[in-house]
């Protein structure tokens, strides 16, 4: 579920607050979106991907918080991780045209 | 697209009255939905020249199952070949699935991917240098999808959930809704209506399923439309435990092991069934290690997403165990919506279209799973017919929709039959269907005895629902939601028992074998009294295409 905004990080776009499927997020005026409906995350990972900044976390616990903290995760390199395996930039699609996945389609099974 | 693009599009294309009050359109098609279907018919019915609204519960481009993942299509180019495609699947399909839809829905999304590269989605390059059409990405396909809407003129309301549709004379012509974050109603007057709202994942916690609650079903059903294939909504997939990464392709080269070490025997049968069986009887631990090293760096590239819960945990999944559960992805990848009448995906109710997962896809698919490749080459190929099939409906029949006078069609949830009554929680009436639907040994293996109990507490539920839930402003969504998982849940099972008999995904444990006269459809209708009845696979070939 979506554990972290980083008050540090965000430049509060609420581009998460559009983006978000679930509606999870609620703006504040002034101050980074807060996380208003935990529980209705689907763990989906998108608002890192489209967070132009880096500045969100999903952890992969879809069943209830984990209470990971914002110095764990910037001290495992974990703000960006998918945006970066991705090729994703900025909030901004890209990597598509080198994804693999034919390869994989004909490996031996 | 930036928020000045998308007013300008609602302003120049929608007659639009702005009120505090009520955001009031009208337009001639309006789209139900955020994921491919929905994008591809609302490209369809603006190329045909509507003016075209979108409605989504969530964000055109983040909603549905189709962006969190990494999907194949199902990609056959016309020729021999082809024929050759169809007739291995038919092998497999339990004899449900009709050629001819088959054939028409790959040519059209064999069109339509060239389509794609031809506007400039960035496909790989296989190493003769060719596009390869046959996998979309997630992220990328339905961010691509969001800008060519916004690009044909299409007003795209995200976080716009549809509550119930209206009609007129027995022609639906529009829906109302609520804007979730602005807490404010909105309507919409249209000539015709394409429900693209997904199907049904149950409440299970799988990737992308939040919005996937079966309302598209509720609504149709509340129009006077027939469910389809209902029974075929118990396919399961392996995830790392407490995770959402439902997404097969790993599993693929994965072992299953017991606690004890011992590892399941899964070689030449049904694996997940292997490993049902012994999450029934105590945990399974899976590990990634029947690949080559080659084959774990492109699994890692091509789908990051799955390796989140490994990597975030510090695990290696190619060398350590990790506990597994198995996922119900509902008639997500399953196949049981809403009974299509025609060729250009009508539903028999005059003015109502359905598309993608929202529709079933029984005559593609037949019995087994259309996830992956199938059901995202029936998005496109559905969402093309039925968007410019309402476009045209609108042309020839939704004259003077402005001045219509609409009628509510929506019951469960939003009109209680008696006193409405607060403690009747949203939130609880989905952990009921949770603890009914979701458990291996209701759904995934079925039979009678389990399937008549479930039925009759879900029957309770709904009574109960149906009389004294109500949520208004933002928690109709909820309470809406809440009903339509009900009786998605309702028609699934009641299904389930009329289908007497194993087929496909239909794993009856009383009834292990095949019955020939079960060779049909099972249509399933009706909201407090549901009725099950046999329909003739006999194709349907459309008279009104003009």
């Amino acid at each position: 579920m979506i554990e972290i905004v980083s008050a540090t990080r965000c430049i509060e776009c609420d581009i998460c607050v559009r983006a978000c499927p679930a509606n999870v997020f609620d703006r504040v005026r002034k101050k980074p979106p807060v996380i208003a409906r935990q529980e209705d995350c689907q763990t989906c990972f998108l608002c890192e991907i489209y967070c132009p900044t880096d500045a969100l976390y999903v952890a992969p616990n879809a069943e209830g918080p984990t209470g990971i903290t914002e110095a764990e995760v910037a001290a495992a390199a974990l703000f960006g991780s998918y945006t970066r395996a991705l090729g994703w930039r900025r909030g901004k699609p890209g990597g598509s045209e080198h994804d693999p996945t034919f390869r994989i389609r004909v490996a031996p099974r | 697209m930036t928020k000045a693009q998308g007013m300008t599009t609602l302003r120049q294309l929608v007659h639009l009255q702005r009120r505090a009050d009520l955001l009031d359109l009208v337009a001639d098609v309006l789209v139900i939905g955020g994921g491919p279907a929905a994008s591809w018919a609302a490209l369809a019915a603006s190329a045909e020249g509507a003016r075209v609204a979108v409605v989504d519960k969530g964000y055109l481009g983040t909603s549905g199952a189709t962006a969190p993942t990494n999907t194949g299509t199902w990609f056959v180019p016309p020729g021999d070949g082809r024929a050759a495609a169809i007739e291995r699947r038919q092998q497999l399909n339990g004899g449900l699935a009709i050629a001819r839809w088959v054939d028409r829905t790959l040519h059209l999304a064999w069109q339509r991917l060239h389509t794609l590269a031809d506007w400039g989605y960035k496909f790989p390059h296989d190493d003769a240098g060719k596009p390869y059409l046959n996998n979309l990405r997630g992220p990328d396909y339905m961010a691509f999808m969001r800008r060519r809407v916004l690009r044909a003129g299409v007003a795209i309301l995200d976080h716009h959930p549809a509550l119930e549709l209206v009609s007129e004379s027995g022609v639906v012509c529009g829906a109302t809704g609520i804007d979730r974050q602005r807490n404010r109603p909105w309507r919409v007057r249209a000539g015709a209506v394409v429900l693209a709202s997904g199907g049904c994942a149950f409440g299970e916690r799988m990737l992308g399923a939040t919005g996937l609650t079966g309302d598209g079903y509720l609504m149709a059903a509340e129009a006077g439309a027939a469910l389809s294939g209902m029974e075929f909504s118990a396919q399961y997939a392996c995830a790392p435990r407490h995770t959402c990464m439902n997404k097969g392709m790993p599993f693929v080269w994965a072992s299953f092991y017991r606690e004890d070490g011992a590892r399941l025997d899964t070689d030449n049968k049904d694996r997940y069934a292997v490993v049902a069986q012994a999450l029934l009887e105590g945990p399974v631990w899976g590990r990634l290690d029947r690949g080559t090293p080659e084959l774990s760096q492109w699994l890692r590239v091509g789908q990051p997403n799955c390796f989140l819960p490994y990597d975030r945990a510090g695990v290696d999944p190619f060398t350590q165990k990790f506990p597994v559960t198995l996922r119900c992805e509902g008639t997500v990848r399953g196949v049981g919506g809403i009974k299509l009448v025609s060729d250009d995906c009508a539903t028999g109710v005059p003015g109502l279209y359905a598309a993608g997962d929202a529709a079933s896809r029984e005559r593609l698919t037949g019995a087994i799973s259309g996830g992956g490749g199938p059901n995202s080459s029936w998005a496109i190929a559905s969402g093309n017919w039925a968007g410019a099939a309402a476009a045209r409906f609108a042309a020839r029949e939704g004259a003077n929709r402005a001045e219509r006078k609409p009628v509510a069609m929506g019951g469960a949830g939003l009109r209680p039959a008696k006193a409405a009554r607060a403690a009747l929680r949203a939130a609880d009436i989905v952990q009921t269907v949770r603890d009914e639907f979701l458990p291996l040994d209701h759904n995934f293996f079925r039979n009678e005895a389990t399937l008549r109990q479930s039925l009759d507490r879900l029957e309770r539920t709904w009574r109960d629902l149906r009389d004294h839930l109500a949520g208004a402003g933002t928690a109709a969504v909820k309470a809406r939601e809440a009903a339509a998982l009900t009786a998605t849940s309702r028609w699934a099972f009641a299904s389930a028992l009329a289908r007497a008999e194993s087929r496909g995904m239909q794993r009856r444990i009383d009834l292990p074998a095949a019955d020939p006269q079960f060779v049909c459809a099972l249509e399933a209708t009706g909201l407090d009294h549901i009725e099950v009845k046999r329909s003739a696979l006999a194709d349907t070939v459309d008279a009104v295409t003009a």
